[in-house]
């Protein structure tokens, strides 16, 4: 389970530029929910990710992992329990370094990183079966260096790397956000497929407003800071485009953006 | 042939300073100006442990371990208290002039009469009269090939690999849910025992501690990593490692060339300075490094 309370996150604070962004924000995830999340830009999705994952700091809250208050652990401690991939495919990988290389890495997420081999020989077939699941012929090319992959290609294995051990939750930021329309239906499928498999817990942020509606179990709509639609189970099923489209007009008039 | 030997024993001695600055420039991306510091370090501890006669191997080990030291305070500047990368460097490099000093006891110390790697009874044994010209190269290439394939197999570990993936895409190592910083601090502190190591065969070649020798290492030590990585960037066969040290050599040729057509002695750092700014318009490595890869 994972939960945020109470909240409170400034942007500039003590300038003139000083804008609120969450007040006194709330929420809560169940195991085992797959949480799409939509929002106008600015809403607060990406800052939302970004405080659960401790790569900005709140001004005043908790964040709380199983009941676990983790408000001031450092963000590669919880990165144990949390894989994430990013909206550049970039970010995901080491450009530099080969397929296998990138694989083995994301491979020994949990253990020690000592003066053993850095790629167990054991493990290449895996890797290669892992790979061959992605139909993009990336298993036969397990030396080349990730830098000469297309960003389709990278996010993919990203999305490899990030749910190979195992873990707890799954954040995703954007991730189909960089990616043409029939390269992200690809990952949208394989992403779903891991999560299914695996019984992670899911946030994901998208502006795919489709894939809001078609995935998952729960469906949040954020705007400035707050959750304007939050259904899950069949409450959500429910919930059509034109619902979202005639939201996200409404909250553009009212607020002017 | 007497220059073409002190050009190959020079720019293999520089070599393993520049596999250390391989680490932090080309692996880590951090420009780490501490080797000006710890290169004379090195020196220093050396001059400081031969005068009170410890073995002169022992002291090899001893000037990495030093320059661990000055590379993990660098680390620690850089990643706890915050200080930008070329800042942590230049802070310590300014703090290590004045401990070398305090080592060494004073600025210039001669180690003319004393047992070296070079010359000691083991040594004047093993070899034979014909390799007597040859002694300290082979030494040298000995030395540098035992870093070289020490270092080769480190970049093949597990700590290897995070080692270059800090380098490559930090936001990933965190995600491993490994302390980046930590991580930065370990290549830091292998880089500069290896610019310590460097100094300290090269204050016993020289036999003396200059406590200036360290102005410009850290120059010399890109233009090896520069003309070695981009003169073989199309060679997957040729590791890095190997790049550099043949850049080394390249280099010291260069400046040994300048020195031959007749330009003084006195003007080496402007030459230095000079070469250094053509390797790098030539190779254009700054225009490639604002994030290639973003």
């Amino acid at each position: 389970m994972l939960e945020v309370k109470n909240i409170n996150k400034y942007y500039n604070l003590g300038t003139v530029n000083e804008m609120c962004l969450f007040r006194d924000f709330n929420l809560k995830i169940q195991d085992g929910e797959f949480v799409s999340v939509i929002g106008s830009n600015g809403s607060g999705k990406t800052s939302l990710l970004n405080i659960i994952c401790g790569s900005i700091n709140v001004e005043s809250g908790n964040i709380y992992i199983n009941d676990k208050d983790i408000t001031n652990k450092k963000d590669f401690k919880r990165y144990k329990k949390i894989g994430r991939v990013f909206q550049n495919p970039a970010m995901g990988t080491c450009p530099n370094m080969t397929i296998l290389e990138n694989m083995s890495i994301a491979d020994n997420k949990g253990k020690v990183f000592g003066l053993g081999k850095g790629t167990n020989k054991s493990r290449v077939d895996y890797y290669r079966e892992q790979l061959s699941q992605l139909n993009l012929g990336l298993e036969d090319k397990l030396h080349t260096k990730v830098n000469s992959l297309s960003g389709g290609q990278r996010q993919a294995m990203a999305l490899l790397m990030s749910t190979m051990t195992p873990i707890e939750f799954l954040i995703l930021d954007e991730h189909t956000a960089a990616l043409d329309p029939k390269t992200a239906e690809i990952i949208m499928e394989l992403t779903n497929k891991i999560v299914i498999e695996k019984q992670l817990t899911t946030i994901m942020v998208t502006h795919n407003l489709r894939y809001a509606i078609e995935y998952g179990n729960r469906l949040l709509m954020m705007h400035q800071g707050t959750c304007l639609i939050d259904k899950s189970g069949a409450e959500k099923d429910k919930i059509e485009m034109d619902d979202l489209l005639q939201m996200f007009n409404k909250i553009s008039i009212e607020y002017g953006n | 042939m007497g220059i073409i030997i002190s050009v190959f024993e020079e720019g293999i001695i520089y070599a393993i300073m520049a596999l250390g600055i391989y680490i932090t420039y080309k692996i880590l991306d951090f420009p780490d100006l501490t080797v000006d510091g710890s290169f004379p370090l090195g020196a220093a501890v050396t001059v400081a442990l031969i005068t009170r006669d410890v073995n002169p191997y022992v002291t090899l080990l001893i000037s990495f371990a030093a320059g661990v030291i000055a590379g993990i305070c660098t680390g620690l500047i850089h990643v706890k208290l915050n200080v930008r990368d070329l800042l942590s460097g230049i802070i310590m490099m300014t703090a290590l002039y004045t401990i070398n000093l305090e080592i060494a006891g004073k600025a210039n110390v001669p180690i003319f009469t004393r047992e070296t790697i070079f010359d000691n009874d083991l040594v004047n044994r093993i070899f034979p009269e014909f390799l007597k010209d040859y002694k300290k190269l082979i030494i040298i290439v000995i030395v540098a090939l035992i870093s070289k394939i020490l270092l080769d197999l480190y970049l093949k570990t597990k700590s290897g690999y995070l080692l270059r993936g800090v380098g490559d895409n930090s936001i990933l190592v965190t995600c491993l849910a490994k302390d980046s910083g930590v991580v930065k601090i370990l290549g830091l502190a292998i880089a500069n025992g290896l610019v310590a190591l460097s100094g300290s065969v090269m204050s016993q070649n020289q036999r003396y501690f200059d406590a200036t020798t360290g102005t410009g290492t850290m120059v010399i030590g890109l233009a090896s990593v520069i003309i070695g990585i981009n003169l073989f960037k199309n060679m997957t066969v040729i590791k890095a490692t190997t790049a550099v040290i043949i850049g080394s050599i390249i280099y010291k040729a260069c400046v040994a060339a300048a020195i031959q057509i007749g330009i003084s002695a006195t003007s080496l750092k402007l030459i230095t300075a000079v070469l250094f700014l053509i390797i790098l318009v030539i190779s254009r490595d700054r225009k490639k490094k604002v994030k290639a890869n973003a």
